[in-house]
């Protein structure tokens, strides 16, 4: 059970500790800063906080003390090249290498570039495999100008194998520690470019992906039109119907120990992006996706449009806790696996990402 | 040589006080600060030494625009201040 919880928000880091079956606000990291997302790296206890300052750009910091202190790192810097050559526009998420690689650390970047560190954050390279495929020229961006790497998935069984997601660029797998990749979002399919483009895998927009850690065969997607489960090692995705509420959102969080339980975070739809109704509500599904769980008890059912951002949901590892942290400041906490919440805070700044750890 | 001036919201990152450095252009002139201050160079310049997008460099009470103020000759009685745009508010 995890001892602390953070919420990385438009003006800083807030961090929680467990008080019996509270929560209490301990303290703020780079209050006044926007905190895009932190990595805990539970194999070592590092936090590593990602700023996106609006002014003086992305910004990496450290901490080896729990939150103590914190020491600035470079972050990933693109290759030089000419006019018009790209900038790192937003460090989005980062992901800890497994347990034989002490020192690995993934970076997903805006535009789109995926980078690799193996001295804790010290350095970092850009994975150039993937930014020189040719098809990486067909991503584009969705809700930003650029693309966008959101998500990277380190096989549990085999820490060279690699996944990640783009939006919008679908979903990519390296089976040989980045040297080389392959388009995995067959399946997927899209409704937001003409018919003859809906199936191509590489312009897909999953809007997160998530891995279940002990049935690692399985992922889920949030799509942006979808939902969608893969049961076969990322060979071929299904599109889950019949979803409840709506079947747009951005985040999924994936049950650590089952497979098929996931939780969802949906809103009306990309023109939108509201809660139906003004209700907020997390769908459950404890079947693969054949039927969901509408949950709403602890949330607010009434004039409310908080939006829950792609790193905004989080699970535990023991698949009962999980936290959500919405685009008006709420931040809300369960102990029973979404079957009720209860609100940390309602007055938070926007929310971007939340972790245990 | 010119004085250089940074913006206060850069404390513990630049210099506090005006700086007197060597150089024909503001882009000479600051490649004398970045050896004494690590992390500013990134706080000023983005991945490819682009002036970034917020960041706003006035030269003798003008502001130029840009990566045109890179290359913009400088004197002795120059005054350089580096500030943050409020466009990035």
């Amino acid at each position: 059970m995890a001892s602390r919880m953070f919420a990385a928000t438009r003006k800083g880091l807030m961090e929680y500790r467990r008080n019996g079956t509270n929560w209490d606000h301990a303290r703020t990291h780079f209050i006044g800063d926007p905190v895009a997302n932190l990595l805990v790296d539970d194999r070592d206890d590092a936090l590593y906080a990602a700023l996106d300052l609006g002014h003086f750009g992305v910004k990496l910091h450290r901490s080896r003390d729990g939150g103590e202190s914190w020491q600035e790192l470079d972050p990933p810097k693109y290759p030089k090249g000419g006019d018009g050559a790209p900038s790192l526009v937003l460090l989005w998420t980062m992901a800890a290498g497994g347990p034989d690689q002490p020192g690995r650390l993934w970076a997903g970047t805006l535009p789109g570039g995926l980078f690799r560190s193996d001295d804790h954050g010290e350095t970092w390279s850009m994975v150039e495999s993937l930014w020189n495929m040719p098809d990486r020229e067909k991503w584009f961006g969705g809700g930003t100008d650029v693309p966008g790497l959101h998500s990277i998935c380190v096989d549990p069984r085999d820490s060279r194998r690699i996944a990640i997601a783009v939006s919008c660029g679908g979903t990519w797998v390296s089976e040989d520690d980045g040297e080389s990749w392959r388009v995995c979002s067959h399946g997927m399919w899209a409704e937001y470019v003409p018919p003859e483009a809906k199936f191509d895998p590489v312009t897909q927009d999953p809007h997160i992906m998530v891995q279940c850690a002990a049935a690692p065969d399985v992922y889920w997607v949030q799509h942006h039109n979808g939902i969608f489960r893969c049961g076969d090692n990322l060979e071929s995705w299904q599109e889950v119907t019949g979803v409840p509420v709506s079947n747009f959102g951005f985040a999924v969080a994936v049950h650590p120990h089952d497979p098929n339980t996931a939780w969802f975070a949906p809103a009306l739809d990309d023109a939108a992006r509201y809660p139906v109704d003004g209700k907020v509500v997390v769908m459950r599904t404890k079947d693969g996706g054949k039927s969901f769980d509408v949950i709403r008890e602890g949330l607010p059912q009434n004039q409310a449009y908080d939006l829950v951002y792609r790193h905004g949901l989080a699970v535990d590892d023991t698949g009962n806790e999980l936290l959500m942290g919405s685009t008006t400041g709420s931040l809300w906490f369960t102990a029973d696996g979404a079957d009720s919440w209860t609100l940390v805070n309602a007055h938070l700044p926007p929310v971007y990402a939340v972790k245990f750890g | 040589m010119a004085t250089v001036h940074f913006t206060a919201h850069l404390d513990g990152i630049a210099p506090t006080e005006p700086l007197k450095v060597d150089g024909e252009t503001v882009v000479e002139a600051l490649s004398h600060v970045w050896p004494l201050y690590k992390r500013l160079r990134g706080y000023v310049l983005d991945d490819q030494d682009r002036v970034r997008k917020h960041i706003a460099i006035f030269i003798d009470g003008n502001l130029i625009r840009g990566n045109a103020a890179l290359s913009h000759p400088v004197s002795v009685e120059t005054e350089i201040h580096v500030l943050q745009a409020l466009s990035g508010g």
